[in-house]
């Protein structure tokens, strides 16, 4: 058992979760996931380490209440505890000295690069920040990644905060007057990180992807978590998460994670109609 | 020492006893064990064919040499608990291989009685007595030598590692097995299904093995959560035992591999048996709905086998298996092909996917076949399959399952640099001492053999253990250097 230490909303549906993992503390790096089992028949979920802190050997997940397993997650509290945790999982961030570096994050997208663009700051790159929600309420770490940036922009789908838009837009905007951009880091819903990638292939900007393939094992033995790139066929828990955006398949990934979407209603629909069958 | 009243020519008279089983309409739609289990009095009787062989060639085709002769004998003198002790000799997982070996190539496949008759049924006794010893009163456990302040530990929770575990507990040492997954038992929970191998009978050994004093430790996956080398330099192992299987899936590489639908036999068994997921949605694990779908599964071995009946098992209209050779050449157990033909599985053979097909909605909707014919006989000695040119045909399904075999799984062996592997990427370990480039390192099983079987992984597994235990006593590593 894993023993949640600390659990609070940071928005609607978004928690933050301090969970004691005493080896996953110790080894993790920006980047890296983990898998949750929440109960003795529940499915496995990856999850990315928003943070770890190896002395008091715990580690932060920022879980987005999509579907029953992550919306049952945030029904969790401090003193509760999750059955099954391993990690951590896929390979880290290849974090260098870049020289300026644009992070964008699109929805709980900003919680996954958060710890990246932590890292990058600390290796000594310039690190813009480009933080993206459907609204006000909905914008991720704001304060976290103010810190760490040399510029944020925040842009909502409303308006509510930042201005209004998508997160392309500053970005074409900085690519159009010809900003100096040494690496773009896009993490986010598919078809947004497929926007980015588009946006940045004309001029050959190095961007990084990280992806949300469908997991079972997170070890490489199911083979279910397969993305299609230029270079092959790569298992997103070990070769991945991250991928060079430009040869990644993204309509043969957002394919993929249709898979089960039946069921994934059908779950969801049965849960929200009576949460405590669920436990 | 014969218990047995018959003389050796009424004995070739009975008939070899049937085993019960679950009838295929039934069996079909349900994940309930299929072979129910002889009868004391089936057991019996069978033990009876046995002729007591004064040099027995059964023991020659078992890879342990179980004493085949001797157990029988037992059973026959109603001992069945004698008999079980008589296997555990030689054999720790007497419930698991009596129900998984492929007995008619190994002990069964060499009894004298089969020149003539049907060959004795070695495996369906062996099965009987260890799920006697179960279900009647414990053996007890086995003696546990005093703790001779040694620290073992063992990477995978398979049969490799299990067996290993049992005899190095036992000579005292203390045992740590780290599992990847949140359950203990390896292809034995997430590969083979329950209506072969029901899981409470590997939970039975795991927990014998747990009170004998094993340490079992799941949610770890070595080279990740932690590394040999902090292993054994910061948390004081002494010696380290990689039993991590082949678990890497392979793929066809061919068109549409990727479309939603097509998966991997251990994605699609893995949710299954480990996850539940033919529970859904009282598991919240889905899998893919094959309810009054059509499903092929790709491949002719066990895995193809276990994958194909598992399919039917969830509701499939139609269970297909796309082999490319002959049903001669299928690797599978004969008792699984039976049993699987039985339940309606429909046997394509000579055919040979080329590509997956999409519907409009990029899911899958069919494979593309080619017809082969069998050519020259192959390295391996069988008939190998040429393309008919011109032959392609379109099987339409909604479901595949690619079950091509797997390979080496890396994670270990690109987080301990210098321990050396074959060009196939499995651990180089000497195939007696099972001792690999690495100092104080063994591994065993699938991991350095690539895919094999149940026994041959608790023989390696047992015969790592006798190697650990002789280097924690004598502290020499002298053949390092051979290997790698
Ligand atoms: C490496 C990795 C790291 C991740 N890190 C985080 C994180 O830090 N915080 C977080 O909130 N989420 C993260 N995710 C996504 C998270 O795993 C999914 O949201 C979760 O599995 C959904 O499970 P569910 O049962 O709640 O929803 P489901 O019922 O399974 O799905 C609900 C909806 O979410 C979509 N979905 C399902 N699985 C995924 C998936 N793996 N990724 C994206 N969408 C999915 C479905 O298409 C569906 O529309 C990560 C995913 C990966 C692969
Ligand atoms: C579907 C299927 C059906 C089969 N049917 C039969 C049959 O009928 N008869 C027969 O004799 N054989 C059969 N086999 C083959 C047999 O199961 C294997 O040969 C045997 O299980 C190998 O044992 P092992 O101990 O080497 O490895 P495995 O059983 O593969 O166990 C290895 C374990 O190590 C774990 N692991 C891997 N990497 C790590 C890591 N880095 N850290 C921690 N843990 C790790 C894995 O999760 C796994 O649990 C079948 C195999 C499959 C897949
Ligand atoms: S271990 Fe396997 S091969 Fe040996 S006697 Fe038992 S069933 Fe036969
Ligand atoms: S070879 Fe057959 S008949 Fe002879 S001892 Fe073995 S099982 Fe009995
Ligand atoms: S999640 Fe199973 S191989 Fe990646």
């Amino acid at each position: 058992m894993f023993p949640i230490l600390e659990a609070e909303f940071l928005a609607p549906e978004i928690k933050r979760f301090v969970i004691e993992a005493p080896r996953v503390a110790r080894k993790r790096r920006a980047g890296q996931f983990v898998i949750v089992r929440l109960h003795e028949r529940g499915e496995r979920i990856p999850l990315t380490i928003a943070d770890g802190d190896p002395e008091r050997g715990t580690i932060t997940l920022i879980v987005q209440g999509v579907g029953k397993t992550t919306k049952l997650m945030n029904l969790l509290e401090a003193g509760d505890a999750i059955l099954d945790l391993v990690g951590p999982l896929g390979s880290p961030s290849d974090v260098r000295r870049y020289g300026t570096v644009v992070v964008i994050g699109g929805g709980v997208g900003t919680a996954i690069a958060w710890p990246t663009a932590r890292a990058m700051k600390q290796a000594g790159n310039r690190v813009v920040g480009i933080v993206g929600a459907r609204s006000r309420q909905l914008v991720l770490l704001e304060p976290e990644m103010r810190a760490i940036c040399d510029e944020l922009e925040i842009v909502t789908d409303d308006g509510s905060s930042g201005r209004q838009g998508v997160v392309i837009d500053p970005l074409c905007e900085r690519i159009m007057r010809g900003d100096r951009i040494d690496l773009v880091l896009a993490i986010g819903p598919v078809r947004m990180m497929q926007a980015v990638a588009e946006m940045t292939r004309p001029s050959g900007i190095r961007t990084i992807v990280s992806l949300n393939s469908l997991m079972v094992d997170g070890t490489g033995m199911c083979g279910g978590c397969r993305v299609s790139t230029r270079d092959g066929t790569r298992f997103a828990c070990v070769d991945g998460p991250e991928f060079d955006a430009h040869a990644v398949d993204f309509d043969t990934l957002a394919r993929r994670n249709r898979t089960y979407r039946d069921s994934e209603a059908a779950a969801l629909e049965a849960f929200r109609a009576d949460p405590n069958s669920a436990l | 020492m014969s218990a047995n009243p018959l003389p050796p020519k009424q004995r070739t008279k009975i008939p070899r006893q049937e085993m019960p089983e679950q009838q295929a309409a039934a069996r079909r739609r349900n994940f309930d064990e299929v072979n129910r289990g002889l009868t004391v009095l089936g057991a019996s009787t069978e033990a009876m064919r046995c002729l007591e062989c004064a040099k027995p060639a059964c023991v020659s085709g078992c890879p342990v040499g179980v004493k085949i002769r001797d157990f029988i004998a037992l059973i026959t003198a109603g001992d069945y608990l004698g008999a079980a002790a008589k296997i555990r000799e030689d054999n720790v997982l007497p419930a698991i291989t009596g129900r998984v070996c492929p007995q008619e190539t190994q002990c069964e496949g060499c009894c004298i009685l089969g020149k003539t008759f049907e060959p004795l049924g070695i495996g369906h006794l062996e099965r009987f007595v260890a799920d006697y010893e179960r279900e009647h009163g414990e053996l007890g456990l086995p003696e546990i030598a005093p703790p001779s302040g040694r620290k073992v530990a063992i990477i995978g929770s398979g049969p490799a590692g299990l067996s290993a575990a049992g005899d190095l507990v036992r000579w005292g040492h203390a045992v740590t097995v780290f599992e990847a997954l949140h359950e203990i038992g390896g292809v034995l929970v997430y590969g083979i299904p329950a209506f072969r191998l029901p899981k409470a009978i590997v939970r039975h050994e795991v927990e014998a093995l747990a009170r004998m004093g094993v340490d079992f430790q799941a949610n770890v996956v070595v080279g990740k959560t932690v590394t040999i080398d902090e292993l054994m330099d910061e948390e004081g192992y002494d010696a380290v035992l990689v039993a991590t299987g082949a678990g890497l899936p392979k793929f066809l590489g061919i068109p549409g591999e990727h479309l939603p639908g097509v998966s991997s036999a251990n994605e699609f068994l893995t949710r299954v048996n480990l996850m539940h997921a033919n529970e859904f949605p009282s598991y919240d694990e889905p899998v893919f709905d094959c309810r009054g779908r059509d499903v092929a599964v790709i491949g002719g071995g066990n895995t193809a086998m276990d994958a194909v009946r598992t399919a039917c098992r969830l509701g499939a209209r139609r269970s297909l298996l796309i082999y490319r050779r002959t049903e001669a050449e299928m690797p599978a157990r004969v008792e699984e092909i039976r049993h699987a033909k039985q339940e309606g599985i429909e046997l394509l053979t000579l055919a040979n996917p080329v590509a997956f097909l999409s519907d409009d909605e990029g899911f899958l909707a069919g494979v593309r076949c080619l017809r082969m014919e069998l050519g020259q006989p192959d390295a391996s000695g069988r008939r190998s399959p040429v393309p008919i040119p011109g032959s392609e045909f379109e099987v339409p399904v909604a479901m595949a399952v690619v079950a091509l075999g797997t390979g080496a799984n890396p994670l270990v062996q690109s987080s301990t640099p210098d321990l050396a592997t074959d060009p196939r990427g499995y651990i180089a370990a000497d195939p007696e001492t099972l001792r690999t480039s690495k100092r104080g390192v063994f591994a065993a099983g699938d991991i350095v053999t690539g895919a094999a079987t149940v026994i041959l992984a608790m023989a390696a597994g047992r015969r790592a253990a006798a190697a650990i235990g002789e280097f924690l006593e004598s502290g020499a590593w002298i053949d390092a250097e051979a290997v790698g």
